[in-house]
């Protein structure tokens, strides 16, 4: 076993670590304000490296203006979907609301698999980020440098906003007493589209960043999003930097199992989901419900 | 507000023994049927409305929704076409070792998924599905990509020869039928009151000293094994078994069935199976992409008619029905 293979499968399971966490950091901001689990999570991820392809491809436009873009057009169109669809289905049982989305992404996979295939389309490195750094140890590719510090920038930077900020107050307000905080004069119907539009663009920016990494393929958000929730299984709803760090963990440990075992790997994030449901069935920062 | 399951089942409940007219009709429907349709298209369909029954057993005994049923169906598929073809096992064992096997497997993802209910429940079936769908792609007797292809059908009890088709065909309405029957039979037992008294109120049940768990685990693991028999039956009738069938696009595909016809109700998954097998049949041929309907009709049926087809029907003729001024006075 060579210590750049090693290194280099660690750095890549810390890369899909980053967008597990982001994925799962969106499911948990909103179902803390709309109590429902957003299946089409995955697709909006899909969606963000596919805006950002067809930017590149259609108009021409380069890597960092999608890298803004892209997340705005995806927050944009979750935000329209929470309004006209979504939004109908708070006063129902909450499995309604994960079929609903889940309708959501076979509507929205579905189009992107008819329109380019199953086959992927490649998106090029920005130009300054390529190349990269003879560590000694392990080659660091700068792109992938860039993934991993850019990730964590986002993730920390939403746990601050949550947790520190006055929006971030109402919103957590609102997460444990909508009427009240309505009362005060608070446009809580607002907070949570812009929670339903944030959640959804923190996986389009995940989308952006693993575009370069991965093809842009539209099946990329399915395959995705069963790992994802079984992160969230086992990391709880309970808290904001519970979510980052379980995705973060879980990655690496999948990136571990590639260089060990790699028949395992697909598993072993299910397997640590089943040990997790038999010791602490709420989740290692969940709350009972 | 509960997800609106199990209307029909309560009255069906009242009304003690079987609706006779109602079988009689549905034996007579079964037996013309394949005079006027190609009966392996019929034998796929069956297949499919078993599964579909399979599922409601749970959602509408124990209103849990499970996103992973495809490992059961799948995996029953698997079992049942790899010891026909290779252990040389005949029809009638072929289908018992896949019914076993999704028992088996039912147990297993129960005593893991019970510990939660509601979104968790559905999240952990659908990763656990997926945790088989794995093995499926790696494990060498699946073959991965290609499956398990040209099983052999055999005999009935070494009797009747199942290669004719209209066999074929009789025998898995008949199994279809006994599972049907099956399903109704639950539902009307005292097991099936104490699961909708579970679904309604679980905390009071525990309270009366009802072991909650025991019977949802009971009740999950008797879905999973006719999910299983309606897979392996399917693996025998079609003669393959593949990845699409473990798949979680199967697993959606029996949630929008039984949705689209009506939860908890008896007909309604076998009325949704019949749409949703044709529909994918038809659509298939004109080009339209399959999975962007299937969304229009998840997302139609959960803005607009959420009791599924045979659920607004029962809903509406008991609504007309109470209008109607009692002219029995």
């Amino acid at each position: 076993m060579s210590a750049t293979a090693l290194f280099g499968q660690l750095l890549l399971g810390l890369i899909n670590g980053s967008f597990y966490a982001m994925l799962s950091l969106g499911l948990a901001i909103i179902f803390g304000l709309l109590a429902i689990v957003n299946a089409a999570q995955g697709a909006f991820y899909m969606l963000g490296a596919f805006i950002a392809w067809m930017l590149f491809q259609y108009l021409g436009i380069g890597y960092w203006a999608s890298f803004v873009l892209a997340p705005l057009a995806v927050a944009i169109i979750g935000m329209i979907l929470e309004r006209t669809l979504i939004r109908r289905v708070y006063n129902l049982d909450h499995l309604y609301g994960l079929l609903l989305t889940l309708g959501l992404f076979q509507i929205i996979q579905g189009m992107f698999v008819h329109w380019y295939g199953t086959s992927g389309q490649p998106y090029d490195y920005p130009d300054i980020l390529t190349g990269g750094h003879n560590l000694g140890f392990m080659f660091l590719p700068t792109y992938r440098a860039w993934v991993v510090v850019a990730s964590l920038i986002f993730c920390f930077g939403t746990w601050y906003a949550i947790e520190k900020t006055r929006l971030g107050a109402y919103l957590r307000a609102a997460t444990e007493n909508p009427t009240l905080v309505r009362a005060f004069g608070i446009n809580v119907p607002m907070l949570v589209t812009l929670a339903f539009g944030g959640g959804v663009a923190l996986a389009g920016l995940a989308g952006v960043l693993a575009a370069p990494i991965y093809q842009v393929n539209p099946l990329m958000g399915g395959n995705i999003l069963t790992t994802v929730f079984a992160v969230v299984v086992v990391g709880g709803f309970g808290s904001i930097l519970g979510a980052i760090v379980t995705g973060l963990a879980l990655g690496v440990l999948e990136g571990f199992s590639k260089v060990f075992y790699p028949e395992a790997s697909n598993m072993v994030i299910f397997a640590v989901m089943i040990v997790v449901l038999m010791i602490k069935p709420a989740g290692l920062f969940g709350r009972e419900r | 507000m509960a997800l609106e399951i199990g209307e029909l089942s309560a009255s069906a409940a009242k009304t003690r023994g079987i609706d006779w007219l109602g079988l009689a009709v549905g034996i007579a429907i079964l037996v013309v049927a394949p005079f006027l349709i190609y009966p392996v298209f019929l034998i796929k369909l069956l297949c499919m409305a078993l599964f579909a029954c399979a599922f409601n057993l749970m959602i509408g005994g124990g209103g849990l929704l499970s996103f992973g049923h495809a490992a059961f169906f799948g995996g029953g598929a698997y079992i049942a076409a790899e010891t026909a073809k290779n252990f040389g096992f005949p029809f009638e064992f072929a289908l018992l070792a896949g019914v076993a096997s999704a028992t088996f497997l039912g147990f297993l993802f129960g005593v893991i998924a019970i510990r939660r209910q509601g979104l968790f429940f559905a999240m952990i079936t659908l990763a656990l599905a997926q945790a088989v769908y794995f093995l499926a792609l790696r494990l060498p007797f699946t073959h991965s990509e290609d499956g398990i292809q040209a099983v052999p059908r055999g005999w009935l009890f070494g009797v009747v020869d199942l290669k004719d088709n209209f066999a074929m065909y009789y025998v898995t309405a008949a199994i279809f039928l006994a599972g049907y029957l099956l399903v109704a039979r639950v539902w009307k037992s005292p097991f099936g009151q104490v699961l909708r008294a579970i679904k309604d109120n679980q905390p009071r049940m525990i309270s009366l000293g009802y072991p909650v768990d025991r019977y949802k685990l009971m009740n999950f693991v008797l879905s999973a094994a006719l999910s299983g028999l309606a897979g392996s039956l399917k693996a025998m009738g079609l003669g393959l078994a593949t990845l699409t069938d473990v798949d979680f696009t199967t697993s959606i595909a029996v949630v929008l069935m039984v949705l689209l016809g009506g939860m908890g109700t008896l007909l309604g998954p076998v009325v949704g199976a019949i749409i949703s097998v044709s529909m994918d049949d038809y659509l298939a041929g004109i080009g339209i992409p399959v999975p962007v309907v299937i969304g229009v009709i998840f997302v139609v049926i959960i803005l607009v008619f959420r009791r599924g087809i045979v659920g607004e029907v029962v809903h509406y003729w008991r609504k007309w029905q109470a209008r109607k001024p009692a002219t029995r006075a």
